[in-house]
């Protein structure tokens, strides 16, 4: 009962996030010189001044602040984005079609970084002074000053250009075709780089956290019970301590969601892969506001949504965050 | 009387900068990174003088390798001079970088100030606002700012500001919770002091250690924030900096890889060079460090 009721507050907690983001859009879209109709002239190249004020009166730009906000938050909550000029189609549909890569995308690698960040930072706890360790610290400073679209033509100059393994850019090859498992490993193969890039700055940090958490949780009084029952050190450390490891990543992991949606704006372009930060960059290019913006509310909605799942998790494995409620 | 005066040299309390120097320069790494650091904000400082080939201007064949004809650094697909873009870039990679650190630091601190020293309604206000600003993905939600209102230099500056604030706000919150229970605040608050003198003059230069720390950061993901953004295409044409070196670059690293490679590189090392500055200055300034 507890947990249904904190999930509620939770979820309503999150719907006045989102109205937050709305508003915001909605105020940057006003603060921007020149308007929908400004936009839409210059897409079909230049309008007279009879065209933009209808224009003007179709979007209600001719009515009061007030009522025009009120408008477009109904009009988003019915996720109503608006009309692309550019893609000719409405935002939300070319949104929609553009996530799933993105989602392919993001998920996969947190997955990887985590796991490999977790083994990493278990290894190097085990062995504080060993080679796992200076592969951590190697990694938590690569892994933070290395610009990701610099890492990410690196390893395309180096895997794809100099010694093919991996095809250079996009998602799909043309040429495939074939049973569902013969595109899917044609996917996989495109996904490979992307995936190593954007892990690349979030297995550092997963790395280095999860090593100093084993660290203090190995430390703790429980954990010398468990050496004293005679447990063997892998079960103290996969059956015991990981669990209480865990938390601090997986909080972590959940705070950086924002920052892996941005990465994957960058990683997306450099490998060409057909997802929304290839969609915002050349909607940036031709100046397509409704589908920037619905880009920025849509991202914003997939990070909030990331945030709630987070914390659903955190009070599964966590029991200690389920009585603090 | 030598005797005297010794014992008056040991009892005299050191400044408390000169400790910290002395804990920094025992760090070997962190010197060097520091070395490495002044070269290059000399470079950003002098080098467009030293070196005044403009990075616009085709000065040679395009995609000419490195070490040929004069050109340390080749030459790019317009036949620009790289290793002219890459002096010249440093100034602004640098200058965004300290400017947007700079303006987020200050965001940070006044609110962060502000909800640790008065808490209740405004303390949950301002970090409601925290958690909306760490919800918006940064970098889209900068490239929206600089898409909307145009590319130039300042509004750069501002779109990174607006979104790298955060972090600088929940620590100066929580050093803030933490230092606000001390005696000395207690006294100074008993003896009269106003609000604005015991957020300013009281508590802020005693939480100051862990916001420094994050502060050189910062300066670090700025730069790389910048270098994303004009990767993207997102930065003043009529500038060179680093990212735009690589993004204009990048349709021809079949060509020439050294013109992405370099100016990733000198991101690369600008940025480790702070971040290891940055690992310095937090064992210099943590005082439960210092004890050991």
């Amino acid at each position: 009962m507890k947990l249904v009721f904190a999930v509620i507050q939770r979820v309503f907690y999150a719907a006045i996030l989102l109205l937050a983001v709305i508003v915001l859009n909605f105020f940057m879209m006003h603060l921007a010189p020149g308007d929908i109709a400004d936009s839409i002239a210059q897409t079909m190249g230049g309008a007279d001044e009879e065209i933009m004020n209808e224009i003007r009166a179709e979007y209600g730009l001719d009515k009061p602040f007030l009522t025009q906000l009120v408008q477009y938050i109904l009009k988003v909550a019915q996720f109503d984005l608006g009309y692309s000029y550019f893609y000719t189609q409405p935002v939300t549909s070319l949104i929609l079609s553009k996530i799933p890569a993105t989602l392919l995308l993001v998920i996969t690698s947190q997955i990887l970084a985590l796991i490999v960040g977790v083994l990493l930072g278990v290894q190097s706890a085990k062995n504080p002074n060993g080679i796992s360790s200076f592969v951590v610290s190697m990694l938590a400073l690569f892994g933070y000053a290395a610009p990701v679209f610099w890492t990410g033509i690196l390893l395309l100059i180096a895997f794809s250009l100099k010694i093919p393994i991996f095809p250079v850019a996009g998602m799909y090859d043309v040429m495939v075709e074939g049973s569902f498992f013969v595109e899917a490993l044609d996917v996989l193969k495109h996904l490979v780089l992307p995936v190593v890039t954007l892990s690349s700055i979030f297995l550092a940090l997963y790395s280095r956290l999860c090593r100093a958490s084993m660290m203090e949780v190995l430390g703790s009084d429980y954990i010398r019970t468990a050496k004293a029952k005679g447990l063997s050190r892998n079960e103290i450390i996969y059956k015991h301590a990981l669990k209480n490891a865990l938390s601090p990543v997986i909080t972590l992991a959940g705070l950086q969601l924002s920052a892996v949606v941005s990465g994957a704006v960058l990683v997306e372009a450099v490998y060409s892969w057909p997802g929304l930060g290839t969609l915002a960059f050349n909607s940036i290019l031709s100046r397509d506001t409704p589908t920037i913006l619905g880009i920025l509310f849509f991202s914003s909605l997939v990070v909030i949504v990331g945030n709630l799942l987070t914390d659903l998790v955190l009070r599964l494995i966590d029991p200690r965050m389920r009585g603090s409620e | 009387m030598t005797e005297k005066e010794n014992k008056e040299k040991e009892e005299k309390p050191r400044h408390p900068l000169s400790e910290v120097f002395d804990m920094y320069i025992r760090n070997f790494s962190a010197v060097c990174a520091m070395l490495v650091l002044i070269v290059i904000i000399i470079l950003a400082i002098f080098g467009p003088s030293l070196y005044p080939t403009d990075p616009f201007e085709m000065v040679w064949m395009p995609f000419s390798p490195p070490g040929q004809e004069g050109f340390l650094l080749g030459t790019d697909y317009l036949g620009r001079d790289l290793m002219a873009g890459l002096v010249h870039g440093a100034r602004v990679s640098i200058l965004v970088g300290i400017s947007a650190a700079f303006m987020s630091v200050v965001i940070g601190i006044t609110i962060g100030a502000l909800a640790g020293y008065y808490r209740g309604t405004v303390e949950e206000i301002l970090m409601r606002l925290t958690e909306f600003f760490q919800v918006l993905p940064t970098l889209l939600f900068s490239m929206v700012i600089v898409a909307l209102f145009g590319a130039s230099l300042p509004m750069i500056v501002i779109a990174i500001g607006l979104v790298s604030w955060t972090a600088v706000a929940r620590i100066t919150r929580a050093e803030f919770l933490r230092i606000r229970e001390l005696e000395f605040v207690l006294a100074s608050r008993a003896s009269g002091a106003s609000d604005f003198r015991l957020i300013f003059s009281v508590i802020l230069p005693n939480a100051l250690p862990p916001i420094i720390v994050q502060a050189a950061l910062m300066v670090g993901s700025a730069i790389l924030f910048e270098a994303g953004l004009s990767f993207l295409g997102l930065s003043d044409p009529n500038i060179v900096s680093w990212g735009q070196i690589i993004g204009s670059n990048r349709q021809y690293i079949l060509d020439a890889s050294y013109t992405v490679t370099v100016p990733g590189l000198a991101i690369f090392i600008t940025v480790l060079a702070i971040s290891l500055v940055g690992d310095g200055l937090n064992d210099a300034l943590n005082p439960k460090l210092r004890r050991r």
